[in-house]
């Protein structure tokens, strides 16, 4: 069950696919894919290595520090071998992730946190909007360069609210 | 029972003698309809002050609904979001007159350690507050103990003079005015302005 066994059952799977090994500090089995490869390599790990369920979808913001701007991070979980597996892809701002709710419909919500929370937009997810901030909210709130105490978290509400004093008492409309 | 005192006895039977605004306020003082808004961990707290332990019906303000329309106080218990801003806001919009607001902990009363985009810092900037609760969560005895302050602001209130005042549906919508500011001061509105004021008129 170690990680060697992983990697090998992963790699295997991946075939030709282009991929590296990478060593992670936490000692996770770790891939690093690109955006080119990952719907393949997803589809593969699935079908060919036995990982079952994706038990987190989320990305890093490496502002400053390097280019490309995000890591998307997968982790995969296999039930019957008991192990799991990293994927790291290297995303820009402007570029597209694959999705995988085709593969795991439970990868939908994790997507659209991702997709709310860093601005990245994966590609083929029937329904990509915000999860947890209001949909006509301009920010990516876990973005490096979005400041703690946000920029205008109240203008929705004071949108909404002036219309409905124009609506509810015209006479004070100012 | 301020000035609800017996005047005279007769062979009838006796009555009493008060102003109408005693009376008035009396009434309202001691049936309080709670709107419990319970948004985080107070919510809990809440509930048990609701219930047979804490039992707040000692108090007059054991019946909870869950519907605005039926409820004259608004108990905003924990952590207010802008998401739910707007809900919370039109929820008191809902409420029949006259009607308070306690900002049960610390969340809600100044955004507490929740220093952040995604909470509204104090729901003064957004409701006209009348006591403020604090703790993390407040225990259920310090919620009564708001509940019996806001008695006591309640018993200040001059309801008769307002109704004479000619003050207007519009005038009795609560804050007009909203403070932007985290922390701000809760804003003077009409609502606050005893009804004689020129203020108060429109």
């Amino acid at each position: 069950m170690g990680n060697a066994q992983t990697l090998e059952r992963a790699r295997a799977a991946l075939g030709t696919l282009e991929h590296s090994v990478r060593d992670e500090r936490d000692g996770l089995a770790t891939l690093a894919l690109s955006t080119a490869t990952l719907g393949q390599a997803l589809e593969a790990l699935k079908t060919r290595a036995g990982f079952e369920t994706p038990t987190l979808i989320t990305a890093i913001d490496w502002l400053g520090t390097r280019e490309p701007r995000f890591d998307v991070v997968h982790q995969l979980l296999s039930l019957a071998h008991n192990d799991r597996l990293r994927l790291v892809t290297p995303v820009a701002e402007d570029q597209r992730v694959p999705t995988a709710t085709h593969l795991w419909p439970g990868a939908a919500y994790m997507e659209r946190e991702c997709y709310d929370m860093f601005g990245l937009v994966f590609e083929g997810h029937a329904g990509l909007k915000r999860l947890l901030m209001p949909e006509e909210y301009g920010w990516h709130p876990l973005r490096k360069d979005f400041p703690h105490q946000g920029i205008e978290p109240d203008r929705i509400y004071r949108e909404w609210d002036r219309k409905r004093r124009a609506e509810w008492h015209p006479e004070e409309a100012r | 029972m301020g000035s609800l005192k017996p005047v005279q006895e007769t062979d009838g039977g006796s009555f009493l003698a008060t102003r109408i605004d005693e009376l008035v306020n009396w009434g309202r003082k001691n049936s309080l309809w709670p709107m419990p808004l319970g948004l985080s961990c107070c919510g809990i707290e809440l509930m048990a002050m609701i219930g047979p332990k804490f039992d707040i019906s000692r108090f007059g303000a054991e019946a909870a609904r869950f519907s605005p329309r039926q409820c004259d106080l608004l108990v905003v218990a924990g952590t207010l979001t802008w998401k739910m801003a707007t809900a919370a806001r039109l929820i008191y919009d809902q409420m029949p007159e006259p009607k308070w607001v306690i900002a049960m902990g610390v969340c809600s009363s100044s955004g507490g350690m929740y220093d952040s985009y995604a909470v509204v810092q104090g729901v003064d900037s957004i409701l006209p507050v009348d006591v403020y609760v604090p703790g993390c969560p407040p225990r259920p005895d310090a919620v009564i103990d708001a509940i019996l302050k806001l008695q006591k602001k309640i018993e200040r209130e001059h309801p008769l003079a307002r109704l004479l005042g000619g003050t207007t549906l519009a005038d009795e919508r609560g804050s007009g005015q909203l403070t932007h500011q985290p922390n701000g001061a809760v804003p003077k509105t009409k609502f606050d302005l005893h009804p004689h004021d020129p203020r108060a008129r429109r």
